[in-house]
């Protein structure tokens, strides 16, 4: 995950404008008549499903979206618009600027390419091509040269830590090792935007949590613009740098997973958080008081620490602590209370912020 | 009342029945009487399409063509022209592959030097010690040691016996007919997938062309290219290719769409994704699609030797028309033995999966090639020995000329001297009994059925099951033959496939579900079964008529084990697909095992075995109109004899489409219940 203070706001990487995905035989006649006012109800009723309405958002360099929504929520749809393996019935898409949706196959290629990655929840691996010819697929898509890319895709099996078996099929490998591969193809190009379409659905809770680990492992490397699609709300919070929640295609709330937590938007959002047990994944900063110089200088944390990982200590010093920037000369941001924390891991009611 | 009626099949069927009882007897059994027969309104279509072909051949387009024999233009018609020329084209490579196979390269002097020179050139054929070496090996580098030696031991079989030079003509027409299906089947496959309109236009065309009687493709193909091998061979392409398509088609359908989305963020253009996405993808299914192009040239060996093609077909053909039954079992056993050896290579093949070989040096990875050459050598060696050896101009180390070899026929002919002697009036009476009391009173019902009475309860049927739709495609199929002067041959032809298909279907179910209790029965049966349906289908006459000799009593016992097998196959795979946890809720519900089969198995199982009876119904007019070699007297018979007739291009094709309307229709109503039940059972 990256500090969002440090993201280069210039261009954003992505940029969805008002984009609507709807299925059926007269889906833009209807959108066009319909004035961007669209109900899922009456687009159902005229025989039109509704995949995407109506979204806007950016995406940043280096920025992690995980978008979050259940099974029919329109998350897959959204991504594979912004992927174009779909095309949106209206809106604009911009990637670095350019738009998708004007693109011709032959230029739609190019981008594919050069600058784009994608994981896929059932793998999607080549049954007839060894991991290392997997991963050198897209390479030689390119018509890279055959040497470059045998030494590429090693580099990448060695970076998801699959080395030594280069030469397996995919029907040898376990559903962690085959999406490895999958995350490796993915990487082979380098691309700039790194799409993962419900990456680690299929597998077991135990090496769900690995490959989560593993991802923020190669995000912290890589630093790549990441859009991620999941069902899973834990998932989301832990990996997200922002999450936009979809419910019928309409992105409900879109916003860092702290202001998630503590505000959600809708009641359909708050469904979600209010099970969410707040010190897990709340940081010190959206609890601090602000800036008091008055502090005393005993014992400090910093802004950025989860509330679960340092409550202990918190709740040992009794007294107010002091809540620093380590990443700015560990400048003092603020105080913090520990009954702040108390209520946090104790108290029902709403944290008021 | 009327509610119950709705809801009830049974109550509908039997009122159904009722009616077309009554019309039944009430229709007067008159000439002019429009409900008993329908007139011959579309009398004129066998000529017109005749017409059509002759004028096509002989009229239409003329083009001036050089001629090098006479030095001069001549004026030929420019379809004529094209088929001419696909022709020789054709029967260049067969006799060019035949050549290489048995020695003798003429065609390979074209190449070389002028025509004249021709015998200069003489190309041996490889000792068949070689060749079964190499059958072996080719088995053994596909699955193992089994293959390696059920493939050595049938070549050994075909070449000890005398029959290597018809088994390497036949074996050389399947060369060139396999691969030309297998590339117009893909091709045609992948434009169907690409597009939906040609898949919607294909889908006709391939029901109405697996379904056509072989013999009717015969005399179209006879007008149009002529008469021998490449004849045969056209004639088994265009029989072959739909199954190819067909596959083609299912396993690009079938790929999941997360790997066409893989290689498009790939980066794929359309071509890279086709051809390095998705046909290895569908390899396994493209690969069965080449196993029944195979299968089903086998199985027009003997068909295609009606119109000129040589090899085990041929010879098969001769000696069943002499009645040399002993002679004709040891043909036909050398064509299930190429039969089963083919299929069981071709599947392994498909099967096979990809190793990973790179890490291999170049001895590892070409040792069954080298140990070929190394064998191929010796061969060649041993066979010039033989030269020394065997006096009297035959070398058997290198050939074994047909007549010359091992025969079993001795001894099968007085095999069915002895049953003929032994079992004589048991058959007989059996034959008797059959012959009057079933099947002839069977066959004057079917005949003074009005025609008003076969369409109430066809269309009936259709209404019941399907709705008005499915009641109006099978009424105009059946009505089509209803208009011809044929329809008194199609109730002769309803007749027999009705009483075959009931009788196999009946075995089917039955033995299917002694089959399908356990696990070692099922994987017997289903052995059973694809042993058996690798059999090309006129293999199954042999012994029919050394039992029945020429009756209708034989063309419906092939027919019923012939189409016993898909019967059979398909209940076993239904009732085995049954999920484990609804015999574990029965079991707790305290079933037996009967009411464990009658209330759980067969009502979940019903849809697949419907399709089996689907099969069946093809399967059994198939052999029906194959039953016209031995004689019978239904559209088969008339199918074949268009052969002879002047317009029998024409005739044999209206013939063969009604044949093939007769299957359609059928489909029709078990496709829309079988998906109907698949439906309300939530399976799909």
């Amino acid at each position: 995950m990256t500090d969002r203070s440090e993201i280069n706001n210039n261009k954003p990487v992505i940029k969805c404008d008002s984009v609507y995905k709807i299925f059926g035989n007269n889906a833009k006649k209807l959108l066009e008549n319909s004035e961007g006012q669209v109900d899922a109800k009456t687009f159902q009723e005229a025989g039109c499903i509704v995949g995407v309405n109506n979204a806007s958002f950016e995406v940043n360099k280096g920025e992690m979206l995980v978008v979050m929504g259940l099974s029919g929520s329109g998350k897959s749809t959204l991504l594979r618009c912004i992927s174009r393996l779909t095309d949106a019935t209206s809106g604009k898409i911009f990637i670095d600027g350019e738009n998708l949706l004007e693109m011709n196959s032959r230029q739609l290629i190019e981008l594919r390419r050069n600058k784009m990655g994608m994981v896929f929840q059932s793998f999607a691996l080549l049954p007839h091509k060894t991991v290392l010819e997997n991963i050198a697929f897209p390479l030689m898509m390119k018509k890279t040269g055959t040497d470059e890319s045998i030494n590429k895709a090693l580099e990448m099996v060695e970076l998801v830590g699959l080395k030594g078996r280069e030469n397996y099929f995919p029907r040898e490998l376990s559903g962690g090792q085959q999406q490895r591969v999958g995350i490796a193809r993915s990487l082979a190009i380098e691309p700039d935007i790194w799409f993962l379409d419900e990456p680690f659905s299929a597998l077991d809770p135990l090496i769900r949590k690995e490959m989560q680990d593993e991802f923020l492992r190669l995000q912290g490397v890589l630093n790549k613009t990441i859009m991620f699609v999941t069902h899973d709300f834990d998932e989301a919070l832990r990996l997200a740098d922002r999450i936009a929640i979809m419910k019928d295609g309409i992105i409900e709330q879109l916003d860092t997973p702290d202001n998630i937590v503590l505000n959600p938007a809708t009641e359909y959002v708050q469904k979600f958080t209010q099970d969410i047990p707040r010190e897990k994944v709340l940081k010190i900063e959206s609890i601090m008081e602000p800036v008091n110089s008055n502090s005393s200088q005993s014992l400090t944390i910093s802004k950025d620490a989860i509330i679960e990982t340092v409550a202990e200590s918190i709740l040992n010093s009794k007294e107010t602590l002091t809540v620093i920037n380590p990443k700015n000369n560990n400048e003092i941001v603020g105080s913090l209370n520990p009954s702040k924390v108390v209520k946090v891991l104790f108290g029902n009611s709403k944290t008021e912020n | 009342m009327i509610n119950k009626v709705n809801q009830s099949r049974p109550i509908q069927f039997g009122i159904l029945f009722f009616v077309f009882l009554i019309t039944y007897f009430i229709i007067p059994h008159s000439e002019n009487n429009y409900l008993w027969r329908l007139p011959p309104l579309l009398k004129a279509i066998p000529n017109l399409i005749q017409s059509l072909l002759d004028n096509l051949m002989f009229e239409w387009f003329t083009i001036p063509v050089w001629d090098p024999v006479w030095q001069e233009y001549e004026d030929k018609t420019l379809f004529r022209q094209i088929t001419r020329s696909i022709s020789s084209s054709v029967l260049f490579l067969i006799i060019f592959v035949r050549e290489i196979i048995l020695g003798g390269a003429k065609t390979l002097a074209v190449f070389t030097s002028d025509a004249l020179s021709a015998n200069k050139y003489y190309w041996p054929a490889l000792p068949w010690t070689t060749v079964v070496a190499g059958a072996a090996i080719l088995g053994y580098q596909l699955q193992g040691i089994r293959l390696a030696l059920l493939a050595g031991l049938g070549f050994f079989y075909v070449s000890v016996f005398g029959q290597w030079e018809p088994s390497m003509q036949t074996l050389s027409f399947i060369l060139i007919s396999a691969p030309v299906c297998f590339i117009l089947g893909l091709s045609l496959g992948i434009w169907g997938f690409l597009s939906k309109n040609v898949e919607a236009a294909l889908q006709p065309i391939l029901n109405v062309a697996q379904t056509l009687p072989h013999f009717s493709y015969l005399v179209p193909v006879l007008v149009m290219f002529g008469i021998g091998d490449h004849a045969g061979a056209i004639a088994t392409i265009i029989f072959a290719t739909p199954p190819m398509v067909r596959l083609t088609i299912l396993g690009l359908k079938k790929i999941s769409p997360d790997v066409v989305d893989s290689g498009l963020m790939s980066g794929c253009s359309k071509f890279q994704l086709m051809f390095r996405v998705l046909i290895p993808t569908a390899r396994r299914d493209i690969l069965i699609g080449v196993n029944q192009v195979i299968m089903q040239c086998l199985a027009m060996t003997v068909i295609a030797s009606f119109i000129g093609a040589r090899g085990l077909g041929f010879n098969l053909k001769v000696a069943l028309n002499n009645l040399k039954i002993g002679h004709a079992a040891e043909i036909g056993i050398c064509v299930v033995i190429i039969a089963v050896i083919l299929d069981k290579m071709s599947l392994a093949w498909a099967n096979k999966q990809k190793d990973y070989f790179a890490n291999l040096n170049f001895y590892q990875r070409n040792k069954s090639f080298l140990i070929f050459l190394i064998v191929a050598i010796l061969g060649i060696i041993v066979a010039y020995i033989g030269t020394f050896y065997f006096k009297g101009g035959i070398n058997y180390f290198y050939f074994v000329p047909f007549a010359k070899g091992l025969s079993i026929s001795p001894f099968l002919d007085a095999g069915v001297d002895w049953i003929w002697e032994t079992f004589f009036y048991t058959l007989n009476s059996f034959n008797i009994f059959l012959l009057t009391n079933v099947l002839v009173p069977m066959k004057n019902s079917y005949l003074g059925m009005p025609v008003i009475s076969t369409f109430i309860l066809v269309m009936g049927a259709g209404y019941i099951i399907g709705g008005i739709r499915s009641s109006i495609i099978v009424g105009s199929l059946i009505l089509f033959i209803a208009l011809s002067e044929y329809w008194d041959r199609a109730l002769i032809t309803a007749y027999m496939a009705t009483f075959a298909v009931l009788a196999s279907a009946i075995i089917g179910l039955v033995v299917g579900s002694i089959c399908a209790q356990n696990k070692f029965l099922t994987n017997f049966g289903l052995m059973i079964c694809d042993f058996f349906q690798t059999f090309p289908s006129f293999i199954y006459l042999i012994p029919v008529i050394l039992l029945f000799g020429i009756t209708d009593t034989s063309v419906m016992i092939a027919a019923i084990s012939y189409a016993t097998v898909p019967a059979t196959r398909y209940t076993i795979e239904g009732l085995r697909s049954v999920p484990s946890e609804l015999h574990d809720a029965g079991s707790m519900s305290g079933v037996s095992r009967f009411q464990r089969w009658t209330n759980i198995e067969l009502p979940l199982a019903f849809p697949h075995i419907m399709l089996g009876v689907n099969q069946t119904v093809i399967f059994t007019l198939m052999m029906v109109v194959i039953g016209a070699l031995i004689g019978t007297e239904d559209l088969g018979q008339l199918i074949m004899g268009a052969i002879s007739r002047k317009n029998g291009a024409g005739l044999g094709l209206t013939l063969g489409i009604f044949v093939s309307f007769m299957c359609l229709a059928v489909d029709n109503l078990i496709r829309t219940w079988a998906d109907e039940r698949k439906k309300l059972l939530g399976i799909e």
